[in-house]
């Protein structure tokens, strides 16, 4: 019987209204991207219930809110983490908290990976740059219900070394006998004994059952764009591949219109879309 | 190794396993089994184009010396792939080191003897065109979405 507990989205009595919520550590994972550990309270902590591929609003007071996936595992609610590229004024802001400083969160939103809708399947997971951050809960939820999947691939994509995230982490997967893992980076050095070339160049080191391969996607949208390409010319049919989208989340609950992605709410009917959802928007220049 | 090991061994690889029998046999006569150790220079740039590269197991880096910015690992070979076309391409040299940074098996195929089979057999070398064209369509491809540096155009908030 699949492991998975964290079924349900959390129940939130205004969706609206930040709950605060202690910092517990915050450490840096390269030069521009920070990890973030929340501790919720008792209370909180029972309504922390997320799926794989949510996101929280974080807040912070008096600058503004971001929307942030959630990059913990889906089986220990103690620990919210979330994991942060430093790129505007709120993540810039948020990069300067200490432990024990207080925040504000709205969540979970948003769909989820289907990682129990694909139960029995091969699972190739590609990412690209902070995009592993939305997948990391599903290969915690992977690893924990591994005897539920066949095959599981891990291809990870990054600008240098020094970008590679959850770099202890990949070398743990990557030494288990069930995953196959997967690194390169799109600029090397000497030092560097890896893979150099496009994330999905990866899948030319891999042998997809086409038939029985679900593949998750998260990265950049160029990099997605061209990563399913490959995985259809693969032979892996539209609806078997999932992405991860995007956009400037405001209200987070399909209200505000800031995320809209032609008829759909990224915020609210994604983040996570299967191919054919939005395939027809997806080469949209205008979109 | 016998001829009919290397044909078992060479069919195996992806970039020729559908390749006709009769062109297989024509590569077959051009081919060697060879090994590098790691950091291993299989070539170095500027030197003659002699001969292409089926890895098997292992990885290469291609390497530039960027004057000021030292050496620039830019690309790496791996198990199935192919490694190099300049010997198909007038002036027949290459641009770019070549360095094993795992250790390396691979079949080499001389390119002078190719290119001789090629003129004389104008559908193998079709073949071996089209083949090789595929191979550089998927390395500019490659090339492009590195320069495009998709990483760096990452910027909205959402970790």
């Amino acid at each position: 019987m699949h492991e998975q507990v964290m079924t349900q989205t959390n129940i939130i009595a205004d969706p609206m209204m930040p709950q605060l919520i202690r910092i517990s550590k915050l450490v840096w994972e390269t030069e521009h991207v920070y990890t973030i550990y929340l501790s919720p309270n008792e209370e909180m902590e029972r309504g922390f219930i997320f799926r794989p591929g949510q996101f929280n609003m974080l807040y912070v007071y008096g600058i503004g809110e971001a929307a942030i996936s959630i990059s913990s595992s889906t089986y220990k609610t103690k620990t919210l983490i979330h994991t942060i590229h430093k790129v505007g004024t709120v993540t810039s802001a948020l990069s300067k908290f200490k432990k024990g400083d207080y925040i504000g969160i709205r969540g979970p939103f948003g769909s989820g990976w289907p990682v129990e809708q694909v139960i029995g399947k091969d699972i190739c997971i590609i990412a690209g740059g902070i995009g592993l951050a939305p997948l990391r809960p599903v290969i915690y939820s992977l690893l924990k219900n591994r005897k539920d999947y066949g095959k599981v691939y891990i291809l990870y994509g990054a600008r240098t070394p020094q970008d590679l995230l959850y770099r202890v982490e990949l070398e743990q997967w990557s030494k288990l006998f069930d995953v196959e893992v997967h690194v390169t980076v799109d600029r090397g050095d000497q030092s560097w004994k890896g893979n150099i070339g496009f994330a999905a160049q990866l899948l030319s080191y891999i042998e997809l059952d086409k038939k029985n391969t679900v593949s998750m996607v998260c990265g950049p949208e160029m990099m997605m764009k061209f990563t399913v390409e490959d995985l259809l010319e693969k032979g892996l049919s539209a609806e078997n591949v999932y992405l991860s989208l995007e956009r400037n989340m405001k209200c987070a609950i399909g209200l505000c219109g800031h995320c809209q992605f032609g008829p759909k709410f990224i915020c609210k009917d994604g983040p996570v879309f299967s191919y054919p959802e939005i395939s027809y928007l997806f080469e949209k220049k205008e979109i | 190794m016998q001829p009919e090991n290397l044909t078992e061994l060479l069919r195996k690889h992806p970039f020729i396993s559908d390749l006709e029998d009769k062109f297989l046999k024509t590569l077959l006569s051009c081919a060697s089994n060879v090994t590098f150790s790691d950091d291993d220079y299989l070539f170095r740039e500027g030197e003659e184009a002699t001969k292409f590269y089926l890895i098997r197991t292992g990885r290469v880096a291609l390497e530039l010396h960027g004057s000021e910015r030292g050496m620039i690992r830019i690309q790496t070979i791996g198990p199935g792939e192919v490694l190099g076309w300049s010997w198909l391409i007038h002036p027949y040299r290459w641009h770019f080191d070549a360095i094993a940074v795992e250790d390396v098996r691979a079949f080499a195929l001389d390119g002078k003897c190719l290119r001789t089979k090629c003129e004389k057999d104008h559908d193998f070398g079709y073949e071996m065109y089209k083949r090789f064209s595929q191979v550089l369509e998927n390395r500019m491809k490659a090339t492009r979405l590195q320069l495009l540096d998709v990483y760096g155009l990452d910027r909205i908030e959402r970790g």
